[in-house]
């Protein structure tokens, strides 16, 4: 058999993953240019929306030590990649679709400052529900967790994407469903993680 | 070390599926003798899907966002003068499971400082903090998939699990590559260390062949005389798959 080379194991973050991945967390500045919450500028092109929530342990306590990263495709559902092929979509130069936020400290809140994602093409052309992508790590994790949020407002979407209907247990699907709410002008999805126990959310295997 | 003794020939071109995570390389979620991972891990077994454009796009880096001295720990802090410790570099490459470069990933890095305490708020050890040494860096690996950085040796430090547990010196690895599906954070250990061999964090690794593959070898090779010893760390990230015979991930259903 052809050998392959071996994935270099995966350790925890640990509990100073701030600073590598987000120093003015850890409490110093030290980069010029700081990997951040916010991924829509002025410039761009979609519905402006706020991602938020908290992460629960399996004894139903904050964690207030986790990073997450998000990546999402832009408004008209392209991702900013040259491996994103779809006809006729166009990248929005003032969007990667890359985003990285901390809990607070206290709260043990966190949030995205980005843009409602468009339809993407799944598998086969088949077409998936508007999903951001998320990456959690933390003290305690092994692994970083790979999980998906969609939104509570694209039922009909959400009911026909094929990632969510590959989870067997239809109650599940609702762990990765972010609920809009309306704050002041702005529009609030909101996505609690439940690491361990009743209402676990979905990881996947990707 | 086995890494790099492969003599493998791969297609240059992949922009198809990544293989497989072959989870016994890797520590289980719930790792009881790392006791934070007890209430952290989930229950449910993780549910496999198939890639798609999400899984096999990634976040694009360009050299123009990091600052001059990103990759240099020695001087993107020094306030005062140069930061007290073992001058170090570390370097290697950052290949896919074929033996492919990874080109232009992003490898950040993070560590404790010579004492081994780390610039961070919440870390409240006895080790005295550098005030010239901030323990965080960021490089590019370029067209070989080759990064280095510059940095003094980190301490080994004390940590609350067992009543006496101690991490071995080490540098905190996070890997960006060219598809969702590789991110990667690790841990990088120096050859020679006792405390490796108990560490509860290393151990939640359950093959000893991939624990080999977290140790740097001193290589003389890449030091300068009168300056700086190296370390080399290779890094491998999923592989990537050639989409010969199949256009699944975007395209029409055969």
């Amino acid at each position: 058999m052809i050998p392959l080379l071996r994935e270099t194991a995966s350790q925890t973050a640990g509990p100073y993953v701030h600073i590598g991945l987000a120093p003015k967390a850890a409490g110093f500045d030290i980069f010029e240019n700081n990997f951040g919450h916010v991924l829509a500028t002025p410039e761009t092109q979609g519905e402006r929306i706020t991602i938020e929530g908290r992460v629960f342990d399996g004894s139903d306590t904050l964690v207030r030590d986790v990073l997450l990263e998000i990546w999402q495709a832009n408004a008209v559902g392209r991702y900013a990649h040259a491996a994103d092929r779809q006809p006729g979509k166009q990248v929005d130069p003032s969007f990667r679709g890359w985003g990285r936020a901390c809990t607070d400290f206290e709260t043990g809140v966190w949030s995205f400052e980005t843009v409602k994602p468009g339809v993407v093409a799944g598998r086969g052309g088949v077409p998936m529900a508007p999903h951001v992508n998320l990456w959690i790590v933390a003290r305690g994790i092994n692994v970083g967790l790979n999980t998906r949020l969609y939104f509570d407002d694209e039922a009909q979407a959400n009911a026909a994407d094929p990632v969510l209907n590959l989870i067997e247990w239809e109650e599940r699907r609702k762990t990765l469903i972010a609920r809009r709410e309306q704050r002041g002008g702005n529009a609030v999805y909101k996505f609690d993680i439940r690491l361990q126990g009743e209402g676990e959310t979905v990881f996947f295997d990707v | 070390m086995t890494s790099l003794a492969m003599p493998i020939l791969a297609p240059a071109a992949a922009d198809g599926e990544y293989l497989m995570r072959d989870t016994t390389s890797h520590p289980p979620a719930l790792a009881p003798g790392y006791k934070t991972s007890v209430l952290r891990s989930p229950r449910n077994a993780l549910i496999s899907i198939p890639q798609t454009l999400s899984e096999v796009t990634a976040p694009v880096f360009s050299a123009d966002e990091l600052g001059a001295l990103d990759g240099d720990l020695i001087r993107n802090y020094a306030k005062t003068g140069m930061p007290i410790g073992e001058r170090t570099i570390v370097h290697g490459f950052v290949r896919d499971q074929l033996g492919r470069p990874v080109k232009n990933a992003l490898v950040e890095v993070w560590q404790a400082n010579a004492s081994g305490r780390y610039r961070h708020k919440k870390d409240q050890y006895l080790g005295a903090l550098d005030p010239n040494f901030g323990g965080c860096g960021r490089v590019l690996t370029d067209e070989h998939g080759h990064y280095v950085f510059r940095t003094i040796k980190p301490g080994p430090y004390p940590w609350r699990n067992r009543i006496n547990d101690w991490r071995p010196a080490h540098i905190h690895f996070g890997l960006s590559g060219n598809g969702w599906a590789q991110r990667l954070i690790t841990q990088m250990y120096f050859e020679g260390d006792p405390l490796m061999a108990t560490c509860p964090i290393i151990r939640t690794i359950p093959d000893e062949e991939q624990i080999r593959g977290l140790i740097a070898h001193l290589d003389m090779g890449a030091t300068v005389p009168l300056d700086s010893r190296a370390f080399r760390f290779d890094i491998v990230l999923r592989g990537q798959r050639a989409t010969w015979f199949e256009n699944t991930l975007q395209g029409e259903a055969r």
